[in-house]
């Protein structure tokens, strides 16, 4: 990673990405030829509206779809050619996910939930519990890690969320509506959180969503539409969010 | 190994949580486990017992009876008149080279006392080789011998339930027990053989010397007739040939014509008794296969089972593929999962099958009999159910598409 990044601080490469989902007689042209680059550190916002495509682009980010035509690298790495057990393990080592719905195991405590990317990555027992309890702590839920999914508000799932995203050291996290079920409040809470983990970890950061408030938090706002990447700027207004106390 | 104990632990919390599904899934393979258990047990009860019967009966037996009479031209039963003599036993003994042992012997039922005790009993008058034929041993003294034979000496042996009921615990050798009123001297007791297939009890006998039988007990209108002769072939090849042989001494001793009717029969009792063995084995066979299908029946709930919870449980599969699980990582937790619901099956139906064995034996006076093998064999079945059933559900989960399942409601 080191010598990548000296020579070049790209960590996202995109080329001309189109994807196509063809049903029986139909196709639906989801991407149309999307180029962009992103460099290590960067806190990234994606808009657009329902059918714009940047749920297709965040799932080929993410490694969980292959582009029709295009190129995507990250930190050089091409998911073309690879199986679906090399796939998992590229997002199990390099990719953290946060969903708008949280999904988290139901009836599995918060400090089991985070050890779950780690157990796929066969880190022993002693260390996942380590590393877990560290996690939950950065996002501020330490003294929490023996809750359920149940007994925690949304927000506090979230963090959960975030924490199990985290555990692995990253290199890219992405986030899909990650404030979508949340209050306002709350919301700005997690862009709290995304803002320290951004600034003091340095973890690039990807984020979908719709609430244009909410995009003012990240440092560069991108927009799709029908397929293509309408408008890229860096958030000149951008707001700094207080992380709050525990919720 | 971390991946193994993961796995283990991922699939064992997930039938925790669904308690009251495990379990029912499970009753399948209980039920069907149970029933093989218990009819192998069954099964293996029933031959155990013609075994011991076999066994206990002496082996390489023929049994000479003396034939039907005819009276007033309807056919009497075998043993109706007394053909066979003594001398016939001795010719089968000296001119057949097959034979180990012949004992003739004669039957009566008298009442026996001892004291103040007093049992009506079958009385065997024989010769000792008998003894030795049908497989008998003594628990206490000595069979009587050839020259108490010879010298119709007033001595005898006596089966269990006899001593038992005449002597209670007390040795019975050298005391003087009254068949008839006639004094005999106890020489030996028989060990017991306990009951035969049909219920009669084997060891409620007294065995007397052959001559002693003839002139004191059972007095006889021809002198040197017996009932039957017992012969015992050297082995189980000779057999055959001695039967053979027997059949035709014995016509040529009786002077009977080619055209005419033997006037005794010559059974071969091993071979009764084989073929009911065979026919029981037949039977647990049989009611081993079909208890199997009920083990099937079971595996198929579980295959069941495993796919409702696979399509139940399909955004949690989707969250595990996303965060990097690899298709061995859902496939060994799903077929871990069934592999347990089916090993905790059988080991529960192998107790249940067990205890309802042991409770229906203990209604019906079934034999039965528990062999390591066979349990071991149905604990290993029903973890290859597990397997077999369990895969295709595994695999399916393992395959599914993370961005759909994650969608998933």
């Amino acid at each position: 990673m080191d010598t990548l990044a000296t020579t070049n601080n790209t960590i996202i490469q995109v080329q001309d990405l189109t994807k196509v989902y063809r049903f029986g007689e139909g196709e639906v042209h989801a991407l149309r030829g999307v180029s962009l680059s992103i460099q290590r550190g960067e806190f990234l916002a994606i808009m657009g509206p329902s059918g714009s495509g940047k749920s297709t682009f965040m799932n080929i980010l993410g490694f969980l779809d292959q582009p029709t035509h295009g190129q995507y690298l990250l930190e050089g790495i091409s998911g073309e050619r690879l199986s679906r057990d090399e796939l998992a393990e590229i997002r199990n080592q390099k990719i953290g996910f946060v969903f708008q719905g949280f999904n988290l195991l139901a009836r599995t405590s918060a400090l089991e939930n985070v050890q779950l990317p780690m157990i796929y990555a066969r880190t022993s027992t002693l260390k996942r519990k380590e590393m877990a309890i560290k996690a939950l702590s950065e996002v501020g839920l330490a003294g929490r890690e023996h809750h359920h999914p149940s007994q925690l508000s949304g927000g506090e799932q979230q963090r959960v969320a975030i924490a199990r995203a985290l555990v692995n050291q990253p290199s890219i996290i992405l986030a899909d509506e990650p404030t979508g079920n949340l209050d306002s409040k709350t919301s700005i809470e997690i862009m709290g959180i995304f803002q320290r983990l951004n600034r003091d970890l340095g973890i690039t950061i990807i984020m979908i969503t719709h609430e244009p408030d909410i995009a003012l938090y990240a440092k560069r706002n991108i927009h799709f539409k029908d397929g293509v990447v309408v408008d890229d700027r860096e958030n000149s207004s951008r707001l700094t969010a207080a992380e709050g106390g525990r919720a | 190994m971390t991946r193994l104990i993961a796995s283990l632990h991922i699939a064992l919390r997930a039938l925790v949580v669904n308690k009251m599904r495990s379990a029912l899934t499970m009753l399948g393979i209980i039920i069907g486990v149970g029933a093989v258990i218990a009819m192998i047990a069954v099964g293996s009860g029933a031959k155990q017992r013609i075994e011991e019967q076999i066994a206990s009966m002496g082996s390489n037996l023929l049994m000479i009876e003396s034939g039907s009479s005819t009276s007033g031209g309807s056919r009497m039963g075998a043993g109706t008149t007394a053909t066979l003599t003594v001398d016939d036993a001795k010719a089968i003994e000296t001119e057949i080279p097959g034979v180990k042992y012949v004992a003739p012997s004669i039957r009566g039922v008298a009442q026996v006392v001892y004291g103040n005790q007093n049992w009506s009993t079958g009385i065997t008058g024989t010769s000792p080789e008998m003894i030795e034929i049908r497989g008998w041993s003594l628990s206490t003294g000595r069979p009587f011998t050839e020259q108490e034979l010879d010298g119709a000496a007033k001595v005898c042996v006596l089966g269990e339930t006899v001593a038992e009921n005449l002597f209670g615990g007390i040795d019975p050798v050298g005391q003087i027990v009254r068949i008839k009123k006639i004094p005999f001297t106890v020489v030996g007791a028989l060990t017991p053989k306990g009951q035969t297939t049909w219920g009669q009890d084997q060891d409620d006998l007294i065995f007397v010397p052959l001559t002693t039988a003839q002139r004191q007990l059972f007095g006889q209108t021809f002198p040197g007739m017996v009932r039957n002769i017992a012969v015992q072939a050297w082995g189980p090849d000779e057999v055959k040939q001695v039967e053979t042989q027997i059949n035709e001494l014995l016509r040529q001793r009786h002077h009977i014509q080619p055209n005419q009717d033997d006037d005794f029969s010559v059974r071969d009792l091993t071979e009764m008794m084989s073929s009911r063995e065979a026919s029981a084995n037949v039977m647990s066979v049989l009611l081993g296969s079909i208890a199997s299908i009920s083990l099937i029946v079971g595996g198929i709930g579980i295959m069941n089972i495993m796919l409702v919870s696979v399509t139940e449980r399909t955004r949690e599969i989707g969250i595990r593929i996303a965060v990097g699980a690899k298709t061995r990582d859902i496939l060994l937790q799903f077929l871990i999962e069934s592999l347990i619901l089916s090993l905790m099956g059988g080991i529960l139906g192998i107790g249940i099958g067990m205890v309802g064995t042991i409770i229906l034996s203990s209604f019906t006076q079934w034999p039965i009999l528990f062999s390591t093998t066979a349990i071991f064999l149905a604990f290993l079945f029903s973890g290859s159910v597990g397997v077999f059933f369990g895969f295709y559900p595994a695999r399916k989960a393992s395959l599914l598409n993370p961005i759909d399942a994650l969608r998933y409601e």
